[in-house]
């Protein structure tokens, strides 16, 4: 009869109000909800939701005690998989994942695994209780406070590993902190008390330590004694179109964009970090990070275009971030890409020059390939254009780290279990697949941990 | 926390504080710069190095009050404490990592303007400790404004001084000394140029002229420091390059001087506002 039941409808703040504001867009379920949405989970015996998730989170156990009213029972199931659960309920992809796998999605509408994680990491944020090992004295870094490391770091330390996290900004948290905005990803209500939770499994941060400058690989392992290291260093490198105008004032990258306004609180009249937005704003490209880009300068009072070469139905970011996107007045500039910025007499920005673009034949990725349409130049006016086409590895550690090696997209080569080219050094996450999800790289650190651990025992 | 352990004000508008920082002082080279933030709701502030102590520990910074984030940086007492301190950031100036053979041919000119004269100091260092001769010109506006004269005495051949006023030294700007002690006889193989945008600019002019190569130190706008943001990118022969991490040290006959001081000024209004609207914290707790 469970299944009779239709998928609990999550409230989220209304469009027009949360347009002008920082708040969270979803409120999540209530008890009463999450209950009820749990009550609707098939416990099946082979669940492809598990599978289908990056950190294999025992999600129908969960969900089983959830339904029982035993919260604390589904946070301990869930904190021996994930550290995070609050960020990923809220930040992955379910429906490419555990809910796009959910066998009631077959016929209707799958469980909203991610809404029911959120809400049991909600409810017991900073009294989740890993078990951890006696310690045993042996040191790892890691290098970056991301999802990748956080994981990783969590891991290692529960087995009893002495782990430092090594930050190059001055805030834990990597692109959590500094990409995903507030409105996503509430910095002090969630974020914070996750991180806490990993420093309470004896996890050193240090911040304002970067890998590559301020310390090296090398100097981490030759001179204080660490014998694995561990880079989850993410893809933080902005690409440009490399066309005309590109540097004229008021063209950003959208990581400076957003750097400023989530790590540096612009959209708070308390810090002085300046930000600037301006009446239009044209932000250039269609992933999770264009989203993000386009709904802050809309939050600062901008009208803003999302200009995208192919069509919606190709946008990379997720659906639920374009619909979002769209309740709330984003204007989606389909089959249009920049091929000039042009600038006013004092070198600022006054418009973007575009070319239409039609669908072409499909290329190697199975996509349709968008050519332009000849003659089809035209101009959209506006102050600032934000340029959101993905991000590549730092080369800081890469240059400056002997015996490691990258490929030709500037990713660290490492094996399916993280190890790199370089004895005792492995890497996960962005810094090794390029610009990816928060919870693949979560993947990716776990899966790490293994293989250091077993590095260790055998070293 | 970077406790802050001596402090001096060279000018009254220019102020030397001493910094604990281990490990960036262990870590710091002639060329380098650092990030710092004051408290929980400042900017980041991209500084230069003017001295490192990898013994003690510390780091040497010079800062001159421009706005509401040098203001605050500047209202710090020893005792009290920066919230971040980070870096070295950048490359090490180029002489650094030059083959021994290829150092001995050397001959270098360092120009100094205004509070550029800070980063000048090392890099003068360096090179007198490493026996490479090494001339410096310092400019300012007038005598009040000079810094660092007697230090960078000690660290170099000859010491030229200039104030656009003439009330020390040379009557002139820093282009009008290079061409003077050029035309009495002072031969270079390198110019090293820090000070204002416009300084560098017509200071590596002077150099093509006279057919010096002319390194000079860009001090763009940045957030992070390390690649992420491209606030300070320079157009360097026609090339997009990131001060932050390929710099901030670049061949001033190729740097787009117009374009960098154009995007210097890009959060001119947004800072303005924040000016007005900035409570001094000169005094707080007190």
């Amino acid at each position: 009869m469970a299944n009779r039941i239709p998928r609990v409808p999550v409230r989220e703040q209304d469009p027009k109000v949360r347009a002008t504001n920082f708040e969270e867009v979803c409120y999540g379920y209530n008890k009463e909800e999450a209950l009820l949405e749990a009550s609707r989970c098939l416990n099946c015996k082979n669940p492809r939701c598990m599978t289908a998730c990056p950190v294999g989170l025992q999600i129908p156990r969960f969900i089983a005690e959830l339904a029982q009213g035993n919260i604390a029972g589904a946070a301990a199931v869930i904190a021996e998989d994930s550290s995070l659960p609050a960020v990923c309920g809220r930040v992955c992809p379910q429906e490419t994942q555990c809910e796009g796998s959910c066998v009631l999605g077959v016929k209707g509408e799958p469980v909203a695994i991610g809404k029911l994680e959120r809400f049991v990491a909600d409810a017991t944020l900073g009294k989740a209780a890993a078990e951890v090992a006696p310690a045993n004295g042996i040191k790892v870094a890691v290098v970056g406070s991301g999802p990748a490391g956080l994981a990783c770091a969590s891991d290692l330390a529960k087995w009893g590993y002495d782990v430092t996290i090594f930050e190059a900004l001055h805030k834990a948290g990597g692109v959590l902190e500094y990409g995903i905005p507030e409105f996503r990803l509430p910095k002090d209500k969630v974020l914070k008390h996750e991180i806490e939770e990993v420093r309470k499994l004896s996890v050193k941060i240090e911040t304002d330590v970067i890998v590559g400058r301020t310390v090296t690989i090398d100097s981490l392992m030759d001179q204080e004694g660490f014998k694995a290291v561990f880079i989850g260093s993410g893809a933080g490198l902005p690409k440009f179109m490399n066309i005309p105008g590109e540097n004229f004032n008021g063209v950003f990258s959208a990581n400076e964009f957003l750097t400023r306004n989530n790590l540096m609180k612009a959209w708070r009249e308390d810090y002085l970090t300046p930000i600037h937005a301006g009446k239009k704003v044209c932000v250039v490209g269609g992933g999770n990070v264009a989203m993000d880009a386009a709904r802050t300068a809309l939050r600062l009072g901008a009208e803003v275009h999302i200009v995208y070469r192919r069509t919606e139905a190709e946008l990379p970011a997720r659906k639920e971030e374009v619909h979002h996107a769209i309740e709330e007045g984003i204007i989606f500039d389909m089959l249009t890409n920049p091929v000039e910025v042009i600038g006013d007499e004092r070198g600022w920005v006054k418009a973007l020059k575009c070319v239409k673009m039609e669908l072409g034949e499909p290329d190697e990725s199975g996509r349709r390939s968008p050519v332009p349409v000849e003659g089809s130049e035209f101009e959209i006016p506006t102050e600032t254009v934000i340029m959101a086409l993905g991000t590549s590895p730092n080369p800081l550690i890469s240059k400056t780290t002997k015996g490691l090696e990258v490929n030709r997209r500037g990713c660290l080569v490492a094996t399916e279990e993280g190890a790199t080219t370089r004895p005792g050094v492995f890497a996960g996450g962005d810094a090794v697949t390029g610009a990816a999800t928060v919870i693949l790289a979560m993947g990716a650190g776990r899966t790490a941990a293994k293989a250091i651990d077993a590095y260790l025992k055998q070293n | 926390m970077y406790q802050i352990l001596s402090k001096e004000m060279l000018t009254p508008a220019i102020c030397r504080m001493k910094v604990e920082a281990p490990r960036l002082a262990a870590a710091a080279q002639p060329g380098q710069f650092l990030i710092v933030r004051a408290d929980e709701k400042g900017e980041r502030i991209p500084l230069t190095i003017s001295d490192f102590d990898a013994k003690r520990g510390t780091v040497t910074i010079v800062t001159q009050k421009i706005g509401a984030s040098s203001t605050d940086i500047i209202a710090y007492e020893p005792g009290e404490a920066f919230a971040d301190v980070v870096g070295p950031l950048g490359l090490p100036s180029e002489f650094v990592s030059m083959a021994p053979e290829e150092l001995a041919r050397q001959r270098y000119i360092l120009i100094a303007g205004g509070v550029g004269t800070a980063p000048v100091y090392p890099q003068a260092k360096w090179l007198k400790e490493h026996g490479v001769p090494v001339d410096v010109i310092i400019g300012a506006k007038t005598k009040d404004l000079l810094i660092y004269v007697e230090e960078m005495r000690s660290v170099c051949d000859n010491l030229f001084i200039c104030t656009d006023d003439g009330s020390e030294g040379f009557h002139g700007m820093g282009t009008n000394m290079l061409e003077h002690v050029v035309s009495e006889g002072h031969k270079y193989t390198q110019a090293v140029i820090i000070g204002p945008m416009i300084m560098m600019k017509f200071t590596t002019l002077t150099c093509k002229k006279l057919g010096i190569p002319a390194t000079v130190s860009l001090n763009t706008l940045m957030v992070d420091g390390t690649g992420m943001c491209g606030a300070c990118r320079v157009s360097v022969g026609g090339k997009t390059r990131f001060a932050c991490v390929e710099g901030p040290e670049f061949d001033g006959y190729q740097v787009d001087f117009d374009e960098a001081m154009r995007r210097q000024g890009q959060y001119k209004a947004e800072e303005a506002e924040a000016n007005e609207k900035h409570v001094c914290k000169i005094g707080r707790g007190k």
